[in-house]
């Protein structure tokens, strides 16, 4: 063996289930270091999406009521709970994925993972729906936003023109000199008032699910790589351990949802009074 | 007992052994390497760069404060000067400076292992940090940012008109380059050890390695959606933090600091590794308290998570709140005083010799006693809303980062520089060095604690006269510093050309890196080490090992061993 194929490079083996890079002692170490390896990137990602569920905790704490309402008014719980299904099935199909690669049954392994990515790419239709039809609303957030609460009698833009001003507070002279707006107290009851607390929903919905449907396209392009791999016989997917960190990584992606459905999508407002007497 | 074949006789003397450097040279062997030798090459000579990017800004920075008016530089060029020197420092400097460099080398050295767990990874690590730090190169070079290393919005999401996206990104790509490396420690840790390396024999760099791993995984991903946040508030509009969408820009100093608190500690505790191994090594005696030590690095980790909101006394967070973290934060203090108190006792009635990376470690006890105690200061409300955003906090965390992190670097870097390139630098002008940048530190950064504690504001280019006697004081501290940081540049890339040869062993240390070749093969050892001795075990009244002439005349210290041949190794007393 040369210097040169020292690290990272598989050792070649009679048995490709068997290969093991060189850096490690046996193959059983290499194995359990991905999954180690595996778990400590989930438990990262944990964190990337915990610190979105904080900022989403801390606006439906300052505003339970409200942005319930809106969730209610705006997100379809159906087209949410089609997405869950979805996705939990596309769990199923990948987990079978997984133990047909361990039971080496090849063209299982084609099935289940094209089944996997058929549904994954089922789920970000659905969300392309709804992603359209709040495009086409002006609900999303931006210079472009545009929001009506329910038994508002005049229309308030916020990010454009009209501005609810507090009169001869520090604010005004700021925003006069930068010819933006800036309030720092939200104005309760308003219009402008439900407006802010919609954008924040939006802005929060757009930036969770995005983040969420950005991880799903991801597991479908692993996926596809893997499945390209499997079909030209490369020795790197001789064995299931990537088809199984691949499931560990899917998992992890519905399980997001399975939390996001409920935080984003059945915020009722009924549930909040009930919480809070 | 190793699968591995070897391919060359350790024993033979006709022609030089391959080692990690000289096995191959082409630049295609060092840019797509997996060894994570040649990687922790890579990154030393990386954030050596950024550290003189960041030195630069600084030193304008302080002949700015030499008058009391602005007249080198505008307020709005002082501003994308400080921010700059901050950012880079920290993201691109300190915080890859010791994991990345000396970690990455040594932590499989350490263990007995042929490589990381993820060689490949690693290699991936080091090209998300140069793109990191191309966008940094690129912002600055398009005129820089004015937000400071911070980041505070609602300034830095509106109002702002520097490059904050794309300082944004510098920073979001530098982190998850660390946190590539934090996964890549903990499995090799967890999964990599030798045959015999248990816990509890783990080098005590190790263990801080392991801490600092901790902290990159659990709060670099919560920092790096922070920044998303911002990004996406500030060219999309999609904002929680904007105030006017009845977004908190508050949420974003607590996302910040949820990460960038534990991140002084990334950048503190693998320092603490390196000095626990110096002060060892050159007391040559056991580290006083090793469980201790190991078990101080992880509570520092956990306690580090909890304490963040003592950056925001001021902030109008709630009283109760700011009790809370000023409690935490006091307590953060006890391991870190657990460490220093064992390293003192390390000290007394050890066999102290004061080798150039011994001075580099003294230094930072005192440095860190400093840092650390005025810490304490901060993290009393009261004081702090006296001293908050002045040149007090600025003294205190430059003695703790610069005093301490990287005097460690320093430190790591000589006492490790001959097993890393094979070559002894000049130890008389590393001595000079090491006592340069002592006076000059402090020179530069205590009158910063008295005008501080004055009421000298922290980034500002415009002061009272009256303040005009610290700041060309502290001014002429840092010219003397500048000085003694690059003394080492010189003398340590000279020994590359004209350094005597260094023996495996110049310190008579017993760590199982020291058993590796200097420097070591491509992978490591030649034969698989089995670990049958504690950490640390120095003969304090056996002979020192020390490296006092040129190879031949040591040849007998230098050990090859390997499991089978059960050699015990140099330094390590017979018997247990």
């Amino acid at each position: 063996m040369s210097v040169e194929t020292l690290h990272g490079e598989p050792v070649q083996s009679d048995d490709p289930h068997q290969a093991f890079a060189v850096h490690y002692k046996e193959r059983k170490q290499q194995d359990e270091s991905y999954i180690v390896g595996m778990w400590t990137f989930l438990v990262t990602e944990i964190m990337f999406f915990g610190a979105l569920f904080l900022a989403y905790i801390v606006f439906r704490n300052i505003w339970p009521g409200e942005l319930s309402e809106i969730s209610r008014e705006h997100l379809n719980v159906k087209l949410g709970f089609i997405n869950t299904l979805i996705l939990l099935t596309s769990s199923l199909t990948m987990a079978m994925a997984v133990q047909s690669a361990q039971r080496k049954i090849e063209g299982r392994v084609y099935f289940f993972m094209f089944a996997t990515i058929a549904l994954a790419l089922c789920f970000m239709g659905v969300k392309f729906v709804e992603y359209s039809k709040k495009y086409n609303e002006n609900h999303v957030p931006g210079p472009l936003f545009h929001y009506v609460a329910e038994g508002a009698e005049t229309k308030a833009t916020v990010a454009g023109v009209e501005v609810v001003k507090t009169e001869g507070s520090t604010e005004v002279a700021h925003e006069a000199e930068h010819g933006r707006k800036f309030s720092l107290e939200p104005v309760k009851g308003s219009a402008t008032s439900s407006a802010q607390h919609a954008e924040i929903f939006f802005s929060l919905y757009f930036i969770m699910t995005g983040l969420h449907g950005i991880h799903v396209i991801l597991g479908v392009l692993v996926m596809l790589i893997i499945i390209v791999m499997m079909w030209f016989k490369s020795p790197l997917v001789a064995d299931f351990m990537p088809i199984e960190m691949t499931g560990l990584y899917w998992h992890f992606v519905d399980i997001v949802w399975i939390f996001l459905y409920p935080a984003l999508y059945l915020a009722h407002p009924d549930l909040q009074k009930f919480l809070h007497g | 007992m190793s699968d591995i074949p070897v391919h060359h006789d350790p024993h033979s003397h006709d022609q030089p052994e391959p080692n990690y450097l000289n096995w191959s040279h082409t630049v295609k062997d060092w840019l797509l390497t997996g060894d994570h030798k040649r990687i922790g090459m890579l990154y030393l000579i990386s954030v050596t760069i950024f550290f003189i990017v960041g030195g630069v800004a600084a030193m304008f920075i302080r002949v700015e404060l030499l008058t009391p008016k602005a007249d080198l530089f505008s307020l709005e060029t002082y501003n994308r000067i400080f921010s700059a020197h901050g950012i880079v420092m920290i993201f691109f400097f300190l915080i890859p400076s010791i994991p990345a460099t000396l970690g990455n080398f040594l932590i499989p050295l350490m263990i007995g292992a042929k490589d990381l767990a993820f060689p490949r990874l690693n290699l991936l690590s080091w090209y998300i940090y140069v793109i990191g730090g191309t966008f940094a190169v690129l912002a600055l070079v398009f005129g820089g940012v004015d937000t400071g290393w911070t980041f505070y919005t609602p300034y830095s999401s509106m109002f702002s008109n520097g490059n904050v996206v794309l300082t944004i990104f510098a920073a979001f790509f530098a982190g998850f380059s660390s946190i590539f490396t934090g996964i890549n420690f903990i499995v090799t840790i967890h999964k990599m050890r030798a045959p015999g390396m248990t816990w509890f024999r783990l080098p005590l760099f190790v263990w801080a390695h392991y801490a600092t791993s901790l902290i990159m995984v659990l709060g670099t991903p919560v920092v790096a959606i922070t920044l998303l946040l911002l990004v996406a508030e500030r060219s999309l509009h999609l904002g929680i933090f904007n105030p006017n969408n009845g977004g908190d820009p508050v949420l974003f100093q607590h996302m910040f600091w949820f990460y960038s608190h534990p991140a002084v500690y990334i950048m503190i505790l693998p320092g603490m590794g390196v000095i626990s191994e110096i002060i060892a090594c050159f007391s040559r005696k056991r580290i006083f308290g090793y469980s201790f030590v190991a078990f101080s690095s992880l509570a520092i980790a956990l306690l580090g998570f909890f304490v963040w909101g003592h950056h925001m006394f001021t902030t109008g967070q709630s009283m109760y709140l700011g009790m809370v973290f000023s409690i935490l934060s006091f307590m953060v203090a006890v391991p870190s005083a657990i460490k220093v108190f064992n390293w003192a006792s390390t000290l007394h009635k050890g066999r102290v010799s004061f080798h150039s990376p011994m001075l580099y470690a003294l230094g930072f006890m005192g440095l860190f006693l400093i840092g650390g105690l005025t810490g304490l200061f901060l993290s009393t409300m009261g004081v702090d809303i006296h001293l908050q955003d002045t040149y007090f906090v600025v003294a205190h965390f430059h003695y703790v980062m610069v005093g301490g992190a990287i005097m460690a670097f320093l430190g790591g870097v000589h006492f490790w520089w001959p097993k890393m390139t094979g070559r002894m630098y000049n130890e008389n002008m590393a001595k000079v060095a090491a006592v340069m940048i002592f006076v000059g530190f402090n020179a530069t950064f205590f009158p910063q604690f008295i005008v501080g504690y004055l009421g000298m504001p922290r980034r500002y280019a415009v002061y009272p006269e009256e303040f005009q006697f610290w700041h060309i004081l502290s001014t002429m501290g840092a010219t003397l510093l500048g000085l003694g940081y690059a003394m080492p540049g010189v003398y340590l890339v000279a020994s590359l050309f004209n350094g005597k040869k260094a023996p495996a062993n110049p310190w008579g240390a017993v760590g199982l890196e020291w058993h590796a070749d200097s420097p070591p093969s491509p992978h490591n050892f030649h034969e698989t080490p089995i670990v049958t001795w504690e950490a640390y075990e120095y003969d304090i009244d056996g002979e020192a090992g020390m490296y006092d002439g040129p190879l031949e005349g040591n040849e007998e210290k230098r050990t090859n061993f390997g499991g089978e041949s059960g050699t015990e190794p140099a330094g390590h007393p017979a018997g247990d």
